[in-house]
């Protein structure tokens, strides 16, 4: 049996950090890129757009992620395509971050006074051009802030990856405190690992809020 | 490629559902009762300090420091270091107190930072006028603060409640018989892995779904008087 060190096992934990900020980075850019498509859709006052999109937030904030990861796993098997752990994961975590993000995002359309739809309208804006020039820009203004807190959501999310055999910083934690028997340090190592990948940002995300409601 | 799903074979195990759905609600009422009681205590210590007074300092920042040190880690890591990690300085817990453990001490911190918000709201006059009608700290408390900041966090509260509630299917991976367990019991019997999920994600969805309605009803009923927010 190998010894490990001290310094093996954080070594091993900072190179297993490195995929967890991989999988935090495709479930938020993928989560945003659709949810920004889902709240378009929603704003567009298609027929039917308003229930599949309020269906949508409802079905993926209403069963946990775990359950999410699971079912992307065995669902995608199922179709004879062979499931990876980083395409599970990474369309587990899509569909969660993007149930979230379209939801913090209406609030901020929703926040845009109404006048300024109708000035647009009146200005012969079609929908595109109201949400390009006049609302998007001001939306993205206030959205920031609590888009960055979701942000430590999502990094906290891809530790559920490890269920489907994903070799994060969770798993190879559980890994190596399995193999060196001293779980209390590996799983504090791994806490601080977490920490110090989510407080920045919490901080962040604080400090904006922080300046947005001095301009106020 | 033809697929054939087979829920049959899943819901024919429903004693072993049944029995996951008993343990999640469990777990999450024990939860939401104590972690709320917890974050009320904390939010008092963060907010406002023993009445006027405030509190100690180094109370205060241990505080800070538990709902900080929560709320930048993983349930998951939670659990895992409660469950096996504690046990190597000598606190060993059963799976069931573990996962209470866990899912306390972690809504815990997300309900010091909602209460605190809804402490913090508190007109000043309001205080005023309590201690011009001589009522002591701890009732100007519970009757004059906590009453409507509750009403004013409770839509958050129960948002956080249902998170904690999805939150506990972790606890299935220290075998808590909970729900998601459930379904990972019943796929390694039958092989409906795919099946399995979906059903269980269907009674999650129902769970929270009745669980919002349920928390919204408890607290027009039974906290605020009667009135419907």
């Amino acid at each position: 049996m190998t010894e490990f060190s001290y310094w093996d096992i954080l070594r091993n934990l900072l190179l297993a950090g490195r995929w967890t900020v991989a999988l935090s980075v495709i479930a938020f850019v993928g989560g945003g890129c659709i949810g920004l498509l889902l709240l378009i859709l929603r704003m567009s006052k298609k027929p039917g757009a308003e229930i599949f999109v309020m269906g949508y937030v409802q079905l993926f904030q209403g069963i946990p992620l775990l359950v999410l990861l699971f079912l992307a796993y065995y669902g995608i098997g199922i179709f004879g395509i062979d499931t990876s752990p980083w395409v599970a994961a990474g369309v587990g975590l899509t569909l969660y971050t993007s149930a979230f993000l379209t939801e913090i995002w209406r609030g901020c359309v929703l926040a845009i006074p109404r006048g300024q739809w109708e000035a647009s309208q009146s200005l012969a804006m079609n929908f595109g051009e109201q949400l390009r020039h006049i609302i998007l820009p001001q939306a993205l203004k206030i959205a920031i802030p609590p888009t960055v807190g979701f942000l430590v959501q999502v990094i906290k999310g891809t530790a559920l990856a490890s269920v489907i055999g994903f070799m994060e910083l969770t798993k190879v934690g559980k890994t190596i405190a399995n193999a060196t028997f001293n779980p209390f340090l590996v799983f504090s190592c791994v806490a601080v690992f977490y920490f110090l990948l989510c407080y920045p940002v919490s901080l962040y995300a604080k400090s904006l809020e922080r300046k947005m409601n001095v301009d106020r | 490629m033809k697929i054939q799903l087979d829920f049959w074979a899943v819901l024919a195990e429903w004693p072993i559902l049944l029995l996951g759905v008993g343990w999640t609600l469990a777990l999450t009422i024990a939860a939401v009762l104590v972690g709320t009681s917890l974050g009320i205590a904390c939010a008092w210590v963060r907010a406002l300090g023993f009445g006027n007074a405030q509190a100690p300092t180094w109370l205060k920042a241990l505080v800070g420091g538990y709902v900080e040190a929560i709320r930048n880690t993983p349930f998951i890591i939670q659990l895992f270091f409660i469950f096996f990690g504690l046990p190597a300085i000598g606190v060993k817990l059963s799976a069931e107190s573990a996962s209470f453990l866990a899912m306390t001490i972690n809504l815990g911190a997300y309900a010091t930072e909602i209460i605190r918000a809804g402490l913090e709201a508190t007109p000043k006059g309001q205080m005023e006028a309590a201690a011009s009608l001589a009522l002591n700290r701890w009732q100007t408390f519970t009757r004059v603060v906590l009453p409507p900041a509750l009403k004013k966090i409770w839509p958050s509260m129960v948002g956080q409640s249902i998170i904690v509630m999805l939150g506990s299917s972790v606890c299935g991976q220290i075998s808590i018989q909970e729900l998601s367990y459930a379904a990972d019991l019943i796929q390694s019997r039958n092989f409906r892995s795919f099946e399995a999920f979906i059903i269980i994600g269907v009674i999650y969805l129902m769970l929270s779904v009745s669980l919002r309605f349920a928390l919204n009803w408890v607290g027009a009923k039974f906290i605020f008087g009667g009135r419907v927010a």
